[in-house]
């Protein structure tokens, strides 16, 4: 990838970052954002720069890197330009996790763990689901068999909400549309913790992944034990896609479009495309988090529905290509 | 030197053995063929070489060392492989797909070395590919390919060259220039084993050869040892005649047509 466009991803980063400060509810002006961030002037200003929209910016960042890095490794490894976590059930399986935990009554520290073992259980069901029909090699099944397993997740969330009250409800609800809204500085920083660990370990890997990416043979040909490399790097993109979905619930078609966008700007290699997946996903979800804030006043539209608003279309034209 | 030293492999759910008691040399320097019809066993040979199978009887060495103590990198260090079919999932250069061939050589964060770029300009060149090697591999002829393939394996470096039916999808001409890149491959001291469906390509091609049939070695030794009408008529099941190639005098393998009358 060329140093440019690295700049002009750097400089899409900085622009969405400052418009998600400038604008909102509350309207304040370049000078007044930059001066609350500083900690001066309106004590009401520096409240919503500081501890509103700064938090919720990063967390947004954090959402689309980590989304970014695991549709990047999914896809190589699957060799499947549909794969990312919401498609292949991932997330669906997260949220059920996460929601499991809340309910009875886990620290929010934990809960991504619990996510992490719903996203495991959805993975492990999706791929034994595609490999039981002896199609593991055709992308379009393994996708069908991901969107079936969550849809079955969406399934024991409502069933699991019935008999709950008010406000595991809300709760649910909330995991199931996806939202930053509720970023604080703690749920920031663990979920830089998951999503810098994750990709460092992914990037590590990239070299491998290129290989899987040629298919099995040519893989195994070049030294890589597949099956465990897989597994691995399925592991690891579905702890970091766990990681978003307790941060902020279902925010799907993120870790699809974000690759594509990626290899269109010349990343090719994993390595780099996993970095520049990660810089894309930061900038697409602080743009699509923006809009969700600012384009129905006073009512906040859920970032999830943003997303996929966006993605389907994407999708469609990736599926109808591929047919 | 590859040896096959009385292999033995068993799928599971398999009445038949894949291999039985086959053994085989590869010597350097040579190419050594392995041909014989569709189910004979040729994939599972090379899947044992490179350790996707284990052979329950036999062994496998190469330079005398036995490929089950050898790590998967340690093997990968020493065949490079062109496996039957690959279709790269995502675009990227040539280039990036031959240096992808260096893979065995270094670690997971290892930087390019002045060895790994030689070792890829050189391949390049080798394969004739260097005049498109900043062409995504998504717009390349079915030729330009395999032979973009044979780059990245030569890349790969090692003792012993494997491939495995590589011209199955090219015209004449591709083929004969794939065939060709693998005799000087075998000339400059690897060891070539050559897999393929082409008897009269690999009549003129290889040094030896080695007809296998439902798992067994039907015949082995030089061309002339192997190209012959009785052994070939009793393998492949079918009407032939083998004839000596007017212009180049190799042994060639004629199918008759079994309609009465016809020739």
């Amino acid at each position: 990838m060329r140093t440019s466009r690295w700049l002009a991803l750097g400089i899409a980063l900085l622009v969405v970052a400052s418009a998600a400060i400038v604008f909102g509810t509350i309207h304040l002006g370049l000078l007044a954002s930059w001066r609350g961030l500083l900690g001066q002037g309106d004590a009401t200003a520096v409240f919503v720069v500081r501890e509103l929209r700064l938090p919720r910016i990063v967390l947004a960042a954090l959402l689309g890197a980590g989304l970014g890095l695991s549709g990047a490794s999914l896809q190589g490894v699957l060799r499947n330009p549909l794969a990312e976590p919401y498609l292949l059930g991932v997330s669906g399986g997260a949220a059920v996790g996460a929601v499991l935990a809340v309910s009875v009554g886990l620290t929010m520290a934990l809960v991504p763990l619990a996510a992490f073992a719903g996203a495991i259980g959805a993975v492990m069901i999706a791929l034994f689901v595609a490999h039981a029909t002896r199609s593991r090699g055709d992308p379009r099944v393994l996708v069908m068999a991901g969107v079936v397993v969550g849809a079955f997740a969406n399934a024991a969330i409502m069933l699991l909400m019935a008999n709950s009250d008010a406000s595991t409800v809300r709760n649910a609800v909330w995991w199931m549309m996806g939202s930053a809204a509720n970023a604080t500085w703690s749920q920031v920083a663990w979920l830089a913790a998951y999503v810098l660990a994750g990709g460092a370990a992914l990037v590590a890997m990239a070299r491998t992944v290129d290989a899987l990416a040629l298919g099995e043979d040519s893989a195994a040909g070049l030294g890589v034990d597949v099956e465990r490399a897989s597994r691995r790097v399925y592991l690891i993109a579905s702890l970091v896609a766990a990681a978003t979905v307790a941060a902020a619930g279902l925010v799907g078609f993120v870790g699809l479009v974000v690759p594509h966008i990626a290899r269109r700007l010349g990343a090719r290699g994993h390595r780099v495309l996993l970095v520049a997946s990660a810089l894309v996903g930061a900038v697409l979800v602080i743009a699509a988090d923006l809009v969700a804030r600012v384009a129905l006043p006073p009512a906040e539209l859920p970032l999830g529905a943003v997303t996929a608003v966006l993605g389907v279309p994407f999708f469609l034209v990736t599926l109808r290509r591929m047919l | 030197m590859i040896t096959f030293d009385r292999v033995r492999v068993r799928y599971p759910r398999q009445s038949r053995a894949a291999l039985d008691g086959v053994s085989l040399a590869v010597p350097r320097g040579s190419v050594t063929a392995v041909v014989g019809p569709n189910g004979s066993g040729k994939s599972t040979l090379v899947r044992a070489l490179l350790g996707r199978v284990t052979p329950t009887e036999g062994s496998i060495t190469i330079e005398g060392v036995d490929v089950r103590t050898l790590s998967r990198l340690a093997v990968a260090r020493r065949i490079a492989v062109v496996t039957q079919r690959e279709e790269a999932a995502f675009p990227i250069t040539v280039r990036e797909y031959v240096a992808l061939g260096r893979l065995p050589n270094r670690g997971a964060w290892g930087r390019d070395t002045q060895a790994d770029r030689a070792a890829v300009d050189g391949a390049l060149r080798q394969a004739e590919v260097d005049d498109y090697a900043d062409r995504t591999v998504d717009a390349l002829s079915g030729g330009e390919w395999q032979r973009a393939r044979f780059a990245r394996a030569l890349a790969q470096g090692g003792e012993a060259f494997v491939a495995d039916e590589p011209t199955t999808f090219l015209d004449v001409a591709h083929a004969m220039a794939v065939f060709e890149l693998l005799g000087r491959v075998a000339r400059e001291g690897r060891a070539v084993l050559l897999v393929s469906h082409d008897l009269n390509l690999v009549a003129r091609f290889a040094d030896h050869m080695t007809l296998l049939h439902e798992g067994r070695v039907a015949a082995s030794g030089t061309v002339a040892d192997v190209m012959r009408a009785d052994v070939l008529e009793r393998v492949y099941e079918w009407p032939l005649v083998v004839t000596r190639d007017p212009a180049v005098g190799s042994p060639a393998l004629v199918p008759l047509r079994r309609m009465r009358g016809a020739t």
